[in-house]
């Protein structure tokens, strides 16, 4: 691919302007991945010991984790996420985080 | 029980080890210790304000085993990024390192620090006896929780188990496999591990 030389173009002072969009307002996700050594009974336990979830909720992610691969596991602003997989990988769990693009 | 922990009354957790159970799992905590080094302002223990500063670093580490424990935050493992999406992540990966890395580190140094000492409390008890009954509080459990898992990721991650049929396999291994004796310790690790989560699940 290639472009043609450029014109000469008067731009206006507020073209950039118009033309910036603002990075969307799309919240963020923590994603714990599977992993053949974390037992499921310590994925459980740190689903409910640090995200507060109840036995059920932190089963079903867990299976989750293990059937599917990965699971999310909280989503909110970016700075939350980066806290939640800092908290991940003190428990030994494989986390990440990425825009909930859909 | 011996290699099952039992939870006590009142909170915390017990397991009864021998001699050769303590040294084995003290000279792999000390192992882990080693690899994960000394945290960044140690070399200069002049400056109190050298550790608030130090920055962590910036390149995933070239050990896999610490790799597996400090990996990227934000390349994800199945994802195919374009060319680039690829260095966004690599450039967001390696910041949050830099800010998380030495935190993460000593956190898990400390869980090792914590296994180690109680390990030599329990070894002068136990000298002469050949065993004896380690008692852990509800603060210990969640240390000794996670450095058992610190642990069982190192030497899996050592034994290059990446998926779940490698752990079959281990199962299986004939006695002469030179990877036995580190199979045996990962195998009844885990069962410690699982015994001890089941004392701290409500």
């Amino acid at each position: 691919m290639t472009s043609p030389a450029p014109l000469e173009i008067e731009r206006t002072e507020s073209a950039d302007e118009v033309f910036a969009v603002p990075e969307p307002d799309v919240p963020w996700v923590t994603i714990v991945h599977n992993d053949p050594v974390n037992l499921m009974s310590y994925v459980t336990y740190v689903f409910q010991s640090y995200f507060g979830y109840t036995k059920d909720k932190a089963t079903k992610l867990m299976l989750d984790v293990h059937h599917k691969g990965r699971a999310v596991v909280s989503s909110g602003s970016r700075e939350e996420m980066e806290r939640d997989v800092q908290a991940m990988h003190g428990y030994g769990l494989w986390a990440t985080l990425q825009q909930d693009r859909k | 029980m011996p290699g099952h922990f039992e939870p006590l009354p009142g909170g915390g957790a017990a397991v009864a080890l021998d001699d050769v159970e303590i040294s084995i799992i003290r000279s792999l905590a000390v192992q882990l210790l080693e690899l994960i080094g000394p945290g960044p302002a140690e070399d200069a223990p002049d400056d109190p304000l050298a550790e608030l500063f130090a920055e962590g670093p910036s390149e995933p580490p070239a050990d896999p085993v610490l790799r597996r424990l400090f990996p990227d935050a934000y390349t994800d493992p199945e994802g195919t990024p374009g060319p680039g999406r690829a260095d966004e992540q690599k450039a967001h990966s390696a910041e949050f390192r830099r800010f998380t890395e030495n935190d993460l580190r000593a956190g898990k140094r400390e869980n090792a620090l914590t296994v180690v000492r109680s390990l030599d409390a329990l070894a002068s008890e136990a000298a002469g006896e050949g065993g004896a009954v380690l008692k852990l509080t509800p603060p210990q459990s969640q240390q000794w929780l996670r450095a058992l898992n610190d642990l069982r990721l190192a030497i899996g991650s050592r034994l290059e188990i990446t998926d779940e049929d490698d752990t079959d396999l281990l199962y299986r291994l004939p006695d002469d496999d030179p990877r036995k004796p580190m199979v045996m310790a990962y195998l009844w690790l885990g069962g410690l591990q699982e015994t001890l989560v089941t004392t701290l699940l409500p």
